[in-house]
C-alpha cells in the first residue's frame, strides 16, 4: 500500500554519509539502500516521516520533519486541544540543516502534552 | 494462577511455596499477574513472568482492543526474567503497555531472556517512540536503575525496531556503554531473529498492514463514532419531528429510525469496510477511499430505490461525507501514512466534507417542502 506521492519532508545529505547502515536498517519501509558502501534513498513515497532513520544517524546526515500522520491529531491540534491520540510533531529532527522558509519548516510545534497516551 | 484479578502477592505462594516470605512476590504488589516467580541474581531476584496466556490477559486484550480501560493497562516498569536465563542471556527492550508485554511473553515460547520494560505511561512501542516516551533518556535512565550491567555479562540492548523513532542508538552506547540491536518489527519473528544471531531479514523490517491487524483496530474507530451517530440521529428526529406532516412524536420516532439506519450504514461503511478493504479501494487518499465506498453504498439503495429525489441526494452526501471523514480518521490508525500527506489530504477533504454535510442538511430540509413532509 503507497501513500501520497511527493509529500515527505525526508532529505539525505549524502556529503555527510559514512555508510554506516543504520537508516536502512530501522525504515520501517525499505526507504533507504546502501549502494556502494553510502545510504541512498530508492522509496521516497514510501516515507512516513516517523524520523527513525534521522534519530539514529550518528553524522546528523538525515532531516525530516518527524509527525504522526493522523487526522485526529491534526485536528485536536486545529481546534487547540490535545489529542486523545497522539500529538503531532512531538520532537524536532535535526532542524538545524532546514533552511527556514523550507516547506515544512515553519510549524514545528513544541509538544504540548506527553503523558496524553496512546492511540495509533 | 494468573488471572487477572488475583493479587500478585498472595496467587503464586501456594504452588511456589519455595519462595521465602520476603521474595519480590511477598513484597511487590505492582507486578503483572503473569509473574510466577523469580530467577536469582547478583543484584537480588528478578521477577520471572510465564509465556502462557491467561483467561485474564485475553480477556485484557479484548478490552482495550474496544478502548475499555486502554490508557490504564500497565506493568510495572523494570526488569524481569522469562525462562531461565543466564548472564549471557539477551536483554530484549520493550513498553509498559501490558498488552504489548502479555503478548511479547507469548512469542518467547522456550527461550531465556531478560526483558527490560521502559516506563513508556502503558503506550506501545511505536506510538510512544513517537512521543519520545520509548526514548534515549529514559532506557538509559532504565539501565541504570534496573541494575542490568551487573546482570549480564555483555552490552547488548535488544530494541524492537519500531522504537527507533524514539532512541538514538549511538547515544545510548555512549551514555551506558551498551550497543543496541534493532530487533525485528514483529514479535513473532524475535525467535527466527535470535536463532540467526541478531540479524532480521528485510521482511522482518517492514512494517506491513494485513487484514487481521486492520480489522483489529476497526473496533477504537467504531466506538468514538458511535457517540455522534446517537447526537446526529436525535437532531434528524428533532427537525423531522418539527418539520413532518404527522404529530410531534410519530415523525419523530419514523425520521429517527431512519436516519440511525442510513447513519449507522455511512459509519460502518467508513470505519469497517473501508479499512477491510484498504488496499482494493481506488484511492491513495484515506478520504477520497471513503468517499468512493460511501458512494457506493449510496448507489446500492439508489438503484433499489430505498432513496430516490431530493431526500435520496441528501443521504448520498451525507453517507459519502462521514465515511470519507471516518475513513480519513482510520489514518492514524494505519502503519504507512506521514503528516505531510495527512495534512495534504485533509486541505482539500475537509472543506469537502463539510461542504457536503451542510449541501445534504439543506436539500434534506428542502424535500420536506417538495414532498409535504413525508418520505
Amino acid at each position: 500500500m503507497k501513500y501520497l506521492s511527493d509529500v515527505t519532508t525526508l532529505h539525505l545529505f549524502d556529503d555527510r554519509c559514512t555508510g554506516c547502515g543504520m537508516c536502512a536498517v530501522v525504515c520501517p519501509h525499505g526507504v533507504f539502500a546502501m549502494d556502494n558502501g553510502l545510504a541512498r534513498i530508492t522509496d521516497r513515497d514510501a516515507c512516513m516521516e516517523c524520523s527513525a532513520c534521522s534519530r539514529n544517524c550518528p553524522e546528523e546526515a538525515i532531516s525530516v520533519q518527524a509527525g504522526v500522520g493522523c487526522a485526529q491529531a491534526v485536528i485536536s491540534g486545529a481546534l487547540g486541544r490535545s489529542s486523545a491520540c497522539c500529538d503531532l510533531e512531538v520532537h524536532e529532527t535535526n532542524l538545524s540543516d532546514c533552511a527556514p522558509n523550507e516547506a515544512g519548516c515553519e510549524d514545528v510545534k513544541k509538544p504540548r502534552s506527553l503523558n496524553g497516551s496512546g492511540c495509533c | 494462577m494468573s488471572d487477572s484479578s488475583c493479587p500478585s502477592q498472595t496467587c503464586c505462594t501456594d504452588a511456589e511455596s519455595k519462595i521465602a516470605s520476603t521474595s519480590l512476590l511477598g513484597t511487590r504488589k505492582d507486578l503483572p499477574s503473569s509473574v510466577i516467580g523469580e530467577v536469582m541474581t547478583p543484584i537480588g531476584p528478578v521477577p520471572r513472568v510465564s509465556t502462557d496466556m491467561s483467561t485474564g490477559d485475553r480477556l485484557g486484550i479484548w478490552k482495550v482492543r474496544w478502548g475499555i480501560g486502554r490508557m490504564s493497562y500497565i506493568v510495572a516498569p523494570g526488569l524481569y526474567s522469562l525462562g531461565e536465563p543466564d548472564a549471557g542471556s539477551e536483554v530484549l527492550v520493550t513498553a509498559n503497555y501490558r498488552m504489548t508485554f502479555d503478548l511479547l511473553r507469548r512469542s518467547l515460547q522456550d527461550i531465556n531472556v531478560w526483558i527490560l520494560v521502559l516506563d513508556t505511561s502503558g503506550v506501545n512501542v511505536w506510538c510512544a517512540a513517537g512521543k519520545g516516551t520509548f526514548g534515549t533518556d529514559e532506557l538509559v535512565r532504565r539501565v541504570e536503575s534496573s541494575n542490568i550491567g551487573a546482570v549480564v555479562n555483555h552490552q547488548r540492548l535488544i530494541v524492537p525496531q519500531l522504537g527507533a523513532p524514539g532512541v538514538a542508538a549511538h547515544e545510548v552506547r555512549e551514555r551506558t556503554g551498551f550497543r543496541v540491536f534493532y530487533g525485528p518489527v514483529e514479535m513473532k519473528d524475535i525467535p527466527a531473529y535470535l536463532e540467526n544471531g541478531r540479524r532480521a531479514t528485510p521482511a522482518m523490517r517492514r512494517k506491513e498492514f494485513p487484514l487481521t491487524e486492520r480489522a483489529a483496530l476497526v473496533p477504537l474507530e467504531l466506538v468514538p463514532a458511535s457517540k455522534w451517530v446517537v447526537i446526529a440521529t436525535l437532531v434528524f428526529a428533532l427537525l423531522g419531528g418539527i418539520m413532518g406532516g404527522d404529530s410531534f412524536a410519530s415523525d419523530a420516532l419514523s425520521f429517527g429510525i431512519r436516519s440511525f439506519a442510513l447513519l449507522v450504514l455511512g459509519t460502518f461503511v467508513g470505519t469497517i469496510l473501508t479499512p477491510v478493504l484498504l488496499p482494493w479501494v481506488p484511492g491513495r487518499a484515506f478520504a477520497l477511499k471513503g468517499a468512493i465506498t460511501g458512494v457506493a453504498a449510496s448507489f446500492v439503495l439508489l438503484t433499489s430505490g430505498y432513496l430516490s429525489g431530493l431526500d435520496g441526494m441528501a443521504w448520498l452526501l451525507l453517507i459519502t461525507a462521514t465515511s470519507s471523514f471516518l475513513a480519513m480518521n482510520f489514518t492514524g490508525s494505519s502503519t504507512y501514512t506521514s503528516l505531510s500527506g495527512v495534512k495534504r489530504e485533509m486541505r482539500i477533504a475537509v472543506p469537502a466534507q463539510i461542504g457536503a454535510s451542510v449541501i445534504a442538511v439543506v436539500l434534506w430540509v428542502s424535500a420536506f417542502f417538495t414532498s409535504g413532509g413525508t418520505v
